[in-house]
């Protein structure tokens, strides 16, 4: 069980994060939904996601996740080219329940522009905005 | 936000709780709605329904008053038997769906949507024409659901009303159950056996406790407003305010079995028997997702090559089945099991099939 909100995360108001890694001076950064978004979905049923090659904007929507009860956008937390997808999510879309820090990642982009992660919150930031939503 | 007298039983059973037409309601409990639902599959199920209103017809003419507002057959109820219905406007439109009970020749008991409750009262003094007396008892009535295949053998457990005997559709009032007084109703919205609880709304968290305690050795519990919403959709059972309304008529959404054209009058029999002679235009279909995608209410229906046929109503994950499944009004040619219809799923166009009857039947349940 990975931690509520890992340290080493971006994290959006829209209840994504980003996890960022320097591979052959290329940045990386790997996206999903945070625990807090997954205990409102409730039991993911279905996610749609981009396809590799596919460019996805910061604060723009690159897919959905489809739980039992309703329907959510997914909006990316940096711009970039999408290089990975996380593919068995299509028939196992309860791995982002069940770990959504790990086997639940959605997509790995090539960033374009490292300076958009400033907009971002740190893990300290985001669970300060999620206790005050939870008010 | 309005809440129940279970809302703190719910709370302190970690519920998630959302505000469901202005009233507090739990969606879940923690294990998630997918357990839930299997829950109520396989053993049983116990529901907060308090949110729901009760409507009393009293009085040496209540049979008459309550007649002219419901569509079926008023006169077929015995003492202690229920039956499902729904109330219209002149134009035939869907006021909202309903249970009636009779408690005697002169006193009915009508269980209303929760969203309808003011609605409803409202219609039903007007056109009782002070022929009876009509109390709304909502706020003073508790209602729990108890549903499903192990329903009968938890809940005999706290009463001694011989539940075996008690048959569809049929109510033993004032009656005990864990020393509280209740009424206890073979009725329910899941597609499963089970029963309806009536009591005191301040008898109601205890006797939810009881009925949570009794459920739990058979693998039973509390089950939320999520699951309702798959098990009824399941057993295709309409959901006001979604599936009907006062723009949809009883034939149109297939529910021509509680109109009963030529029993006693009712508001609405005019336009109904007209739609009858002339025939629908629309019905409301049952359809399973081919493609990947999941309907959602108010989803855009076309055929195969693009042609606007309709809306969604409801839609969503089918447990049991392991399909998505959904509900739409379709132009009548377009209500054949094995139809394709196109769903626009947000911008995606996903092909479904049209299917007949319930998509969940529980086994020895008659065709």
């Amino acid at each position: 069980m990975s931690a509520q909100y890992p340290d080493d995360l971006y994290y959006t108001k829209d209840h994504e994060w980003a996890r960022l890694e320097d591979r052959d001076g290329q940045k990386l950064a790997t996206i999903g939904v945070t625990r807090f978004a997954v205990e409102q979905l409730g039991d993911v049923t279905q996610v749609d996601l981009p396809k590799e090659g596919e460019t996805v904007k910061q604060a723009e929507v690159f897919g959905s996740v489809e739980s039992v009860k309703a329907v959510s956008d997914l909006f990316a937390p940096i711009t970039g080219k999408v290089i990975k997808v996380n593919s068995p999510l299509g028939d196992s879309p309860e791995y982002v329940n069940e770990d959504p820090y790990d086997e639940g990642w959605m997509i790995q982009i090539a960033v374009s522009d490292p300076k958009e992660l400033d907009g971002l919150m740190d893990a300290a930031a985001y669970q300060t905005f999620v206790r005050e939503q939870g008010e | 936000m309005r809440e129940t007298p279970l809302h703190d039983a719910h709370v302190r059973l970690g519920a998630r709780m959302v505000d469901f037409g202005g009233w507090s309601m739990p969606v879940s409990y923690g294990s998630g709605i997918l357990d839930e639902h299997r829950a109520t599959r396989t053993a049983v199920g116990v529901f907060d329904v308090c949110h729901m209103g009760e409507v009393h017809f009293r009085g040496p003419r209540a049979a008459e008053a309550l007649q002219r507002v419901i569509t079926n057959d008023l006169g077929k109820l015995t003492d202690g038997r229920a039956l499902y219905t729904v109330a219209c406007l002149e134009t035939g439109g869907i006021v909202d769906d309903l249970i009636v009970y009779r408690l005697s020749a002169e006193h009915y008991l009508v269980v209303v949507n929760a969203a309808n409750r003011e609605k409803d009262y409202a219609w039903f003094v007007e056109h009782a024409r002070g022929d009876c007396e009509v109390v709304d008892a909502s706020d003073q009535t508790g209602l729990i659901a108890f549903q499903g295949p192990a329903a009968q053998k938890a809940l005999q457990t706290l009463t001694a009303v011989p539940l075996d005997k008690l048959s569809r559709f049929s109510l033993a009032s004032d009656c005990q159950t864990a020393g509280l007084r209740t009424s206890i109703a073979r009725t329910g919205y899941t597609g499963e056996d089970g029963f309806e609880l009536f009591c005191a709304a301040t008898d109601a968290p205890a006797l939810w406790d009881r009925l949570v305690e009794a459920a739990a050795p058979l693998g039973g519990k509390p089950v939320g407003l999520g699951a309702r919403d798959t098990l009824r959709l399941e057993a295709r059972l309409p959901l006001y305010g979604q599936d009907l309304d006062e723009t949809t008529t009883p034939l149109e959404a297939g529910l021509g079995w509680v109109v009963k054209l030529d029993g006693a009058d009712f508001i609405g029999r005019l336009a109904l028997r007209a739609q009858k002679t002339s025939g629908v235009n629309r019905k409301l279909a049952g359809f399973v997702m081919l493609g990947r995608g999941i309907a959602r209410h108010d989803y855009p229906i076309e055929s195969p090559d693009g042609a606007p046929l309709g809306t969604t109503t409801s839609g969503g994950p089918a447990p049991t089945l392991g399909k998505n499944i959904g509900l739409g009004y379709v132009p009548v040619a377009y209500d054949v099991a094995g139809t394709r219809i196109v769903v626009d799923c947000r911008g995606k166009r996903v092909e479904a099939e049209i299917v007949a009857g319930p998509f969940y039947k529980r086994q020895g349940e008659r065709a």
